[in-house]
């Protein structure tokens, strides 16, 4: 897997810059400033199935869907990271994208490191060491099991109109 | 064992007796926040709310604040996109553009209650504590689904318990002491943790409290919160709230907290956010003397009267430094009403001052005061993150308003025991 590594705080203003957000929310809108005042070469060269790793508190500052909706729309396979900020955390959740708190395997990254995620075994292999993590709670995987927050909600209100 | 204020709310609204750190709680927040965002959420879900509806009518709060009044026409679309759904679907609590910040109406209209569970899709919705609340930011596409089920979870975070002894001595104030225990726990040291402010809180007012409970969610926090009392009782008196309409909770003296810090006011000093990170506090002292373009007085964390009147004092009778422009941001039409009446509004602009609509205005770089490359601000805000401010190459500082104040006086960040 590609990687692309960050440091610590990558805040929602470096992910994608507050003065998009009334302008820009489909993932065509958002694609070309993913990451645009951290990292230039990001949005153009970024492909499917790369990952992000970075330090800890990833995401943190505004509620802010768009670099959630945007990474998972170019097809990032998942961000590792030290920890996440939990607006972030939750986002993610809720638009399906796969983010693993993995403080040691971020640490034990250098630069050419090949990188293997096995999200259902919760194990991640960094330069040919193994990490474990561990898995989200049985309430949350069935979230993301739905294809999503919105896809559970209507699943809910299906079934209790049903009843 | 004791029990924390995050875990009794959240026992108390998932109908359990108890619940455990590290549980996951299903509940019914009694309210949703939403702003200019509104038109993106309700976008996910055309085809659901016309065959669900909107869940509870009375349920959400939907204030236009963000970039107000419209900058372009697609900002204007947006709204207009809010005003047919407000109106087609009949929701209770709309405030049109003007009203104020969305945090600020939020409390002064009196939905944010002791005791009570509030979302919204806006970091700061933490401000809430304030008063008591339990109140905590999500995303877009969970306010979606809330419109729709009116429901949602939560992990029950475990809680750091800040003890404020003493009293703040002026002109250091309430922000001065939120960046120094910001730079203390540092950006993420709070995250998935709830900070309960004990002591001598009984000092603060209720505007002092908001601006610390604003940025519990510059070091991570899912809620920040003060106990509800005789000040809470008051306030709430003064904006026509029945004390019968809510019910406060807090910490048992025996609950367990995973870190616990002590501050004495008394020994607090004026503090600045250097960029771009909010924990990066510096005592004034150590950066005096660093010059400054523009000056940014008011926000949801710094815009309440009392804020406004504590710089006025310092700017009366006087003029900003050649070259400064200095904005007030007031954060409410009923804080702008107050301070046009007692003079205040006349003082600032005497000095100089640019005075904005009651909204967010430059402080996430939509319009309204957009920094150029190479320009610097010193921002009574809660945020100085690079680009925040709509620009990548300007540099963003963050202090009180007594703070901001002086330092538009001198042209350079100053400290206001020093400017008379």
């Amino acid at each position: 897997m590609r990687v692309w590594k960050y440091g610590d705080d990558v805040n929602t203003d470096m992910l994608f810059p507050g003065k998009y957000t009334y302008t820009c929310s489909t993932p065509d809108e958002i694609r070309p400033h993913l990451l645009e005042d951290l990292d230039p070469e990001f949005a153009r060269g970024v492909q499917s199935g790369d990952v992000i790793m970075a330090g800890k508190n990833f995401g943190c500052g505004s509620s802010r869907e768009q670099p959630v909706v945007g990474l998972k729309s170019v097809g990032v396979a998942a961000v590792v990271a030290e920890s996440f900020a939990r607006i972030f955390y939750r986002a993610a959740i809720n638009q399906g994208l796969v983010l693993v708190e993995a403080p040691e395997a971020v640490r034990a990254y250098k630069p050419g490191d090949e990188v293997v995620l096995d999200v259902e075994n919760g194990r991640i292999v960094v330069g040919g060491k193994t990490f474990q993590f561990p898995p989200l709670p049985r309430e949350i995987l069935a979230i993301r099991d739905a294809g999503g927050l919105l896809n559970y909600a209507r699943r809910r209100l299906e079934a209790g109109r049903e009843q | 064992m004791g029990q924390t204020f995050a875990q009794k709310v959240l026992a108390r609204a998932a109908g359990l007796a108890e619940v455990v750190p590290g549980q996951i709680v299903t509940v019914r927040p009694d309210h949703l926040l939403t702003h200019d965002n509104t038109s993106a959420i309700i976008a996910k879900i055309e085809e659901d709310l016309r065959h669900y509806g909107v869940v509870r009518k009375d349920m959400p709060i939907i204030v236009l604040d963000h970039v107000i009044p419209a900058a372009n026409e697609k900002t204007a679309a947006g709204h207009r996109r809010v005003r047919e759904f407000v109106r087609k679907h009949g929701v209770v609590n709309f405030y049109d553009v003007g009203t104020g910040i969305c945090h600020q109406v939020v409390v002064e209209k009196g939905y944010a209650l002791p005791g009570k569970i509030l979302v919204g899709s806006d970091s700061h919705t933490c401000s809430y504590g304030a008063v008591n609340a339990f109140a905590t930011g999500i995303d877009r596409t969970e306010a979606a689904a809330l419109l729709l089920t009116g429901e949602t979870w939560f992990r029950v975070p475990p809680t750091i318990r800040v003890t404020l002894t003493g009293r703040l001595v002026a002109p250091v104030s309430a922000k001065d002491l939120i960046l120094t225990i910001i730079g203390d726990i540092g950006a993420g040291g709070a995250t998935y943790q709830a900070v309960e402010f004990h002591g001598d809180v009984g000092t603060l007012s209720i505007e002092e409290r908001f601006t610390i409970a604003n940025m519990g969610i510059e070091m991570g926090a899912k809620i920040a919160v003060f106990p509800a009392d005789s000040r809470t009782e008051e306030y709430l008196d003064s904006i026509g709230v029945d004390r019968e309409a809510y019910d406060a909770v807090w910490a048992d003296d025996d609950a367990v907290y995973v870190r616990t810090e002590t501050y004495d006011m008394r020994a607090v000093e004026p503090v600045i956010a250097l960029p771009h990170k909010v924990d990066n506090v510096k005592a004034v002292g150590e950066v005096e003397g660093l010059p400054i373009d523009q000056a940014l007085l008011g926000t949801c964390t710094n815009g309440r009267a009392s804020d406004l009147r504590a710089a006025a004092e310092i700017l009366e009778g006087k003029r900003v430094a050649p070259g400064v422009r200095l904005l007030v941001l007031p954060a409410s039409a009923a804080v702008l009403r107050d301070v046009i009446a007692d003079g205040t509004i006349a003082k600032l602009v005497d000095a100089g001052a640019v005075v904005l609509p009651p909204g967010c205005g430059p402080c996430l770089g939509a319009h309204q005061g957009v920094l150029a490359p190479g320009e610097r601000c010193l921002s009574t805000a809660n945020r100085n993150f690079k680009g925040r401010m709509g620009c990548k190459d300007a540099e963003i500082c963050l202090a009180s308003p007594e703070t901001v104040a002086a330092s538009a006086l001198v042209g350079a960040v100053a400290d206001p025991r020093n400017v008379a």
